[in-house]
């Protein structure tokens, strides 16, 4: 029995002493992938036992600069401090005991260089082509002649109604583009709604008031209301005064149309671009002032008060929408129809990433997550 | 002296927030003033900060310091020129350039980022098994989260009539949106709360001194 114990002991003591010196330490140094160069990416495997390593750094192997302290724990390290493509370095990493000695070290080398293709992000690329092929796509057929279906968007049957009412009531109307600048794509799917407000307006002998945040906004909004008048064969009719700045501050901004809204009393309001906290100050003020009042913004934590106060609400992608319903033009509505495709290849994709996680399948989820 | 400007400066801020509060009563003089102080003061603030936080060190010290390396900071500038020129009717037209410039740089940054953040992300993130939870009140958020999305996405196809189960689908898309919007709603007016108590704690701290800040 003694004999068995003995042997019983002595093989698990092998077995465990093997595990321990069959774990593979290893320290490696590579080109980060994926980046535009000037990184280099350095990995290890090393027992967690030890309390820090030292990573140190030199251009021709002899004299070393340490660059961090870490720990076995983090199993990589990014190092992007004043690293040049295409230059060799030479890596030291340290490990010490707990009394801060170098027990042991190991050493690798790299070179930086720049990828042309971030690999990480191929499901970007794929999404990228499948989505412009179908827009591609659908704009040659409606340029062709094909005849492409959209369906009702209320809010938008309305404009011709709201600028028929001001020019009975002699009233003007208020325009406004929301409070960011030109780099968001809602005000610039504000604007082009505003393109086609303007041209009925011109049409009608009514009277529009453009007051805007942003100077970009002024100059753009100016040319799209002149270009209208100008399409209804009215450039006389145009005011340049129309469009004007109040100011870049937020509620400054607010303060301005809210006064507006109060002494012009316009036949109808429309707010339509990018809104923040000053969506429902408006769009109460204009509800107290008893004009028709048409809003569309996709921000999401803004479209509850529109819904709330106003008359119409386009909620987010029908703003975006809005332009090709407005105009009917073959590309817009092509784009549109290309959209359309895509979101069907996205319900598609969800539908059968849910159904592989639930057999425990990640492969897709992990192709489509972008890093 | 500074306490005097300190005690001018707080009733300049307690007349001009009666003057706002008074709009709720109906358009006056009083919120006439405020109101064309308030566009007024504003509009010289962004400009002179336009001016100092942006065109100084962004480009004059860039480009007098180190033009070499920022000589590329003439293209920008070149379009702000460009920008100015609707000041002179006559060739007020190229302004049209820079603001081509802009909005097409805008559509193709623009693009690459909603994929990723709004699409992608998006789409990985509702890729879940609802079932893999043993929490029952989880497993039915995660299947609500699939087919809130689902059904959502639906609701803003454009290109084919809501009707029959297409048009059921969208109704359930338009139905999870609507409560979403009810819940959003209601976290944002108790958000809009705290700029209301910020003003009181103004009117009740520093100018009546009833309340310790």
């Amino acid at each position: 029995m003694k004999k068995f114990f003995f042997c019983f002991f002595i093989s698990f003591m092998f077995i465990f002493y093997i595990q321990l010196v069959a774990q593979d330490i290893s320290f490696t140094a590579q080109d980060n992938p994926n980046d535009d160069g000037g990184a280099i990416l350095l990995e290890w495997n090393i027992p967690l036992s030890y309390p820090e390593m030292i990573i140190s750094r030199s251009i021709d192997r002899e004299n070393y600069i340490e660059i961090a302290a870490v720990s076995p724990l983090l199993k990589t390290f990014i190092d992007d401090e004043n690293i040049e493509d295409g230059q060799e370095y030479f890596y030291k990493l340290s490990v010490l005991n707990l009394e801060g000695e170098t027990i042991e070290s190991f050493s690798a080398s790299a070179l930086a260089k720049a990828e042309w293709f971030n690999t990480d992000k191929i499901s970007l690329l794929i999404m990228t082509i499948l989505l412009g092929s179908s827009i591609t796509y659908f704009i040659f057929s409606a340029r062709k002649g094909k005849r492409l279906y959209i369906r009702k968007i209320s809010g938008l049957d309305t404009i011709e109604e709201a600028v028929g009412r001001a020019t009975e009531m002699g009233k003007p109307l208020l325009f406004v583009p929301g409070i960011m600048d030109l780099d968001d794509m809602q005000t610039i799917a504000g604007l082009n709604i505003l393109g086609h407000l303007a041209e009925k307006v011109a049409q009608y002998d009514s009277t529009i008031h453009v007051p805007v945040c942003r100077s970009m906004v002024l100059s753009t909004a100016k040319e799209i209301v002149k270009e209208a008048y100008l399409r209804a064969g009215r450039p006389d009719a145009f005011k340049p005064d129309s469009v004007f700045y109040l100011t870049d501050d937020q509620f400054g901004y607010v303060a301005g149309v809210d006064g507006i809204i109060l002494r012009e009393k316009p036949a109808a309001t429309f707010y339509l671009g990018a809104f923040y906290a000053e969506s429902l100050i408006l769009a109460e003020t204009g509800f107290e002032s008893g004009a028709i009042q048409i809003a569309g913004t996709a921000m999401p934590t803004q479209i509850p008060f529109f819904v709330a106060a106003c008359d119409y609400t386009l909620i987010g992608e029908e703003l975006f929408a809005a332009s090709a319903y407005l105009s009917n033009e073959p590309n817009q509505l092509g784009s549109l129809k290309g959209q359309d495709v895509g979101k069907a290849i996205i319900i598609i994709t969800l539908l059968v990433g849910v159904v592989l996680e639930m057999f425990g399948i990640h492969f897709l989820k992990d192709f489509l997550a972008t890093h | 002296m500074a306490i005097l400007m300190d005690r001018i400066g707080i009733w300049i801020g307690v007349f001009l927030t009666f003057a706002i509060f008074s709009f709720l009563y109906k358009d006056n003089p009083f919120y006439k003033i405020a109101e064309q102080i308030f566009i007024g003061i504003s509009a010289g603030y962004w400009f002179i900060y336009t001016i100092y936080n942006i065109l100084i060190p962004n480009l004059f010290i860039p480009v007098t310091s180190d033009f070499t390396h920022n000589f590329i900071l003439l293209i920008p500038a070149f379009l702000g020129i460009l920008m100015l020129c609707r000041l002179i009717p006559s060739i007020d037209w190229v302004s049209r350039y820079a603001l081509a410039v802009v909005i097409g740089t805008t559509a193709g940054l623009f693009f690459k980022r909603y994929l990723q953040s709004d699409v992608l992300n998006q789409l990985t993130a509702t890729m879940l098994n609802p079932f893999a939870s043993s929490n029952a009140v989880q497993i039915i958020g995660e299947l609500i989260l699939i087919i809130g999305t689902l059904t959502g996405i639906v609701y803003f196809f454009f290109s084919k009539k809501h009707e029959g189960a297409f048009g059921t689908t969208a109704k359930i898309g338009i139905y999870f949106l609507m409560v979403s919007f009810g819940a959003a709603f209601g976290y944002t007016v108790m958000a809009r709360i705290s700029l209301l108590i910020g003003r009181l704690n103004f009117l009740l701290g520093d100018w009546l001194g009833i309340i310790k800040p």
